[in-house]
């Protein structure tokens, strides 16, 4: 096959390359340039991009970079700033997979007259019925599939995970095996654009209002202040310097039009359900009991799925047992044992 | 240039034979530049090629020349970036990129007379390239020197020729300028190795400052072997440039004519019909390898990635550090002058080497590749879905098609 493999300068899409051409596929590389700003690591500096161009030049294939900036900035970076400015709490990664790396870039590789489009991510392509669904890596500590949900039929009929089998140390072992100089380079962890040294403050505060405000108790009585509740979560606990010690605190509500943060016991965040928007799904809506996670790097949990609108991308999730609410703005994923089935982003919990 | 990294290893800056041998070969290069560009022995400065020596010129060294530098805005970025580093002004330009004689001639009148009443510096130099690396327009230094007489007489005037020197007789374009920057890499030199030519009459401190190479105007141990190999390539250049200019010229117009004819839909961005090689005397000439084209209906990174899976090496605007395309500030520029510059920006230049069937090859690709990029946009191919069979087949035989200047001037 013709395929082109999107490397991002770090150890997983190096190796994914590598097995491709061990495969005896024909292979073309290619590093996004998705962020031109400061950042730490990730996929975007230019550090990045010539590990990419060396693990390329290593395996003997070709290597491109296609500039993908302004759509970077319009689908990932501003619906970032806008939902943290209406309170929510965003996942950029899994919209730059959603917009970047599963439609624009994959729509490039059909333009281009590849046969499949590869990746480093840590995840598995799985057939049920015929249809190709993504499903969990095998290293599930890395497991990626998550942040990948947006991924569906067709389009998963042309999109290869090739390490989505192998441990994080067999893919490290690998790349040592073949020299690679990314085979030691620490994983990215975090946002892209986003600094260890400015965090979200330093990157939302010249793009949009952030607002202090004030942190009550669930009877209304002042216990602290917060720099900005556009940054508050929703379950949050940490972060929030409260005065006196006592229970355990969590963030409870949110009015950032209010300006007020509430906090309260961990009981009061308890909820048995949480409705979705955007909801896409792979295949038929499941009527039967599935497993569903809120978080990167959460358990999936027991629930089943009702009020579903297909055309609204509508859907909740019912928990089988009550469980702290979702942050609205995070990814619900799912999952029927290890295969993604779909996925939505957490609005009002209840 | 070989012997020079090999056995005849001299410093020239030693006393002894094998540095007096290195200094005989540097004189004889220096010499045969000096000739070829138009100056004395004395007055060439070898550096590391065009963007030292344009840094050079602009900067008037370290420390810089007092003053405001002033150039076009379609200058290349290490005159650019030099004159904005030093907060110098930056001038409008026509829609073919060529400077505002006009804007030209107020704001150095402007920074005369606010020199003159104490209220800020005058201007320093005047930074004018010869020939623009994108577009292949040429720029008129007698004119701008004209200016520059009547309005800032001891003004330098400086250009920057290096995209101009493998096509134009620098001698006589660049006669009226003080300052001449030229690269051996456009001419089949070596990469890395550049001259900076100061006339005697400028004021100039080195902007690097050392042992006092090159009469006191840039320190360093010289690279001989690329100021031979700068200089050879150079004379070689010179002798068949007549003959070269007017084949490749004809060669251009071909490829221009075919590829703006229809069903290509390609147009060229400086509107002639037919782009005359320079003579001297057409206000319209344009490099006689250039050819600048816009694409409608195309993105420029897909267009490039085709082109060159096809063989032919274009560049579309200018290519940046980390590889990826970059919006064109020449383009930008003449846009702000009125000039269109909607689709996909494509430059085709063409070398000393470049051949009919090159060009036939050349036309064939770009068919191909614009056929099956519009056929897409019309009826995109849904992610996942193979494309459809009818989707015309790129060409993949032959090498170099059509050969770049090779990216930056």
């Amino acid at each position: 096959m013709r395929i082109l493999v999107a490397l991002s300068g770090g150890v997983d899409s190096s190796v994914a390359a590598a097995l491709l051409v061990a495969d005896g596929h024909e292979v073309v590389a290619v590093t996004l340039r998705l962020w031109g700003g400061p950042s730490d690591q990730g996929c975007c500096s230019v550090s990045d991009v010539e590990d990419a161009r060396r693990a390329a030049a290593q395996l003997g294939i070709e290597h491109h970079v296609f500039d993908f900036a302004e759509r970077f900035e319009q689908q990932v970076v501003e619906p970032y700033v806008a939902d943290h400015a209406a309170g929510r709490t965003p996942n950029p990664c899994v919209e730059c997979n959603r917009h970047l790396k599963f439609d624009a870039l994959l729509e490039r590789a059909d333009l281009l007259g590849f046969d499949a489009l590869a990746t480093g991510h840590h995840a598995r392509i799985v057939s049920v019925d015929g249809r190709r669904h993504v499903a969990r890596a095998t290293d599930t500590a890395k497991d990626q599939s998550y942040v990948l949900h947006p991924l569906v039929a067709p389009a998963t009929d042309r999109v290869l995970f090739p390490v989505g089998g192998l441990t994080k140390a067999q893919v490290r072992e690998r790349a040592g095996e073949l020299g690679l100089r990314t085979a030691h380079k620490p994983d990215s962890q975090d946002t892209c654009f986003i600094t260890a040294s400015g965090g979200r403050e330093a990157f939302l505060s010249p793009r949009t209002d952030l607002h202090p405000g004030e942190i009550v108790d669930v009877d209304g009585a002042p216990v602290g202040r917060v720099d900005a509740v556009e940054l508050v979560t929703l379950g949050q606990r940490r972060g929030l310097s409260l005065a006196g010690g006592g229970d355990r605190r969590y963030v409870v509500d949110v009015d950032v039009a209010g300006r007020r943060v509430v906090v309260g016991p961990p009981e009061r965040l308890q909820r048995t359900r949480v409705d979705l928007r955007g909801v896409r799904w792979n295949g038929p809506v499941p009527g039967d009991e599935v497993s569903v996670q809120t978080s990167a790097h959460g358990t999936a949990e027991p629930a089943t799925i009702t009020d579903v609108d297909i055309d609204a991308g509508r859907a909740t999730v019912r928990w089988v047992r009550s469980r702290p609410l979702v942050a609205p703005g995070q990814s619900v994923v799912v999952y029927r044992d290890d295969i993604v089935l779909g996925g939505g982003t957490a609005e009002r919990s209840t | 240039m070989e012997p020079f990294l090999t056995d005849r290893y001299g410093n020239p800056s030693g006393a002894h034979a094998t540095a007096r041998d290195a200094v005989r070969a540097l004189d004889e290069a220096r010499e045969q530049v000096a000739e070829h560009l138009g100056c004395a022995p004395g007055e060439v400065v070898f550096t590391s090629g065009g963007t030292e020596a344009d840094v050079h010129a602009v900067s008037g060294g370290l420390p810089p020349r007092s003053g405001v530098p002033i150039c076009p805005s379609t200058e290349h970025h290490a005159v650019l970036a030099t004159v904005d580093v030093l907060g110098g002004t930056v001038l409008s330009v026509d829609r073919a990129g060529r400077i505002d004689l006009d804007d030209l001639r107020t704001r150095l009148a402007w920074l005369r007379t606010a020199a003159t009443e104490e209220t800020g510096p005058g201007p320093s130099v005047v930074s004018v390239m010869l020939a623009n690396n994108e577009l292949g327009t040429i720029n008129d230094l007698d004119a701008v020197a004209d200016v520059l007489a009547d309005v800032a007489p001891g003004v330098p005037l400086h250009t920057d020729a290096v995209q101009a020197a493998p096509w134009l007789d620098v001698r006589e374009r660049a006669a009226a300028a003080d300052m001449v920057s030229i690269s051996a890499h456009k001419f089949g030199g070596p990469r890395g190795s550049g001259v900076l030519v100061v006339r005697d009459r400028v004021d100039i401190a080195p902007l690097l400052h050392g042992g006092g190479q090159e009469r006191g105007r840039r320190s360093g141990t010289v690279d001989v072997a690329g100021a031979v190999g700068l200089a050879a390539a150079l004379a070689v250049t010179v002798a068949d440039r007549r003959a070269t200019a007017e084949r490749v010229a004809g060669l251009r117009n071909d490829l221009l004519s075919r590829i703006t004819a229809a069903p290509f839909a390609v147009r060229s961005t400086l509107g002639a019909t037919g782009w005359p090689p320079p003579s001297g005397d057409d206000p319209d000439e344009v490099l006689p390898n250039f050819a600048h084209v816009l694409v409608a209906d195309v993105d420029p990174e897909p267009l490039m990635f085709l082109l060159d899976a096809a063989g032919v090496r274009a560049s579309s605007a200018s290519s940046c550090s980390s590889g990826a395309l970059r919006p064109s500030h020449v383009l930008s520029a003449i846009a702000a002058a009125g000039a269109g510059v909607e689709g996909a920006a494509l430059r085709l230049t063409l070398g000393p080497e470049t051949t009919a069937d090159d060009v036939d090859h050349a036309v064939a690709a770009l068919q191909a590749v614009i056929g099956r990029l519009r056929q897409h946009r019309s009826n995109p191919v849904v992610p996942g879905v193979a494309p459809d069979g009818s989707v015309p087949a790129v060409p993949t035989a032959g090498g170099t098609a059509v050969a770049s200047g090779a990216g930056h001037s």
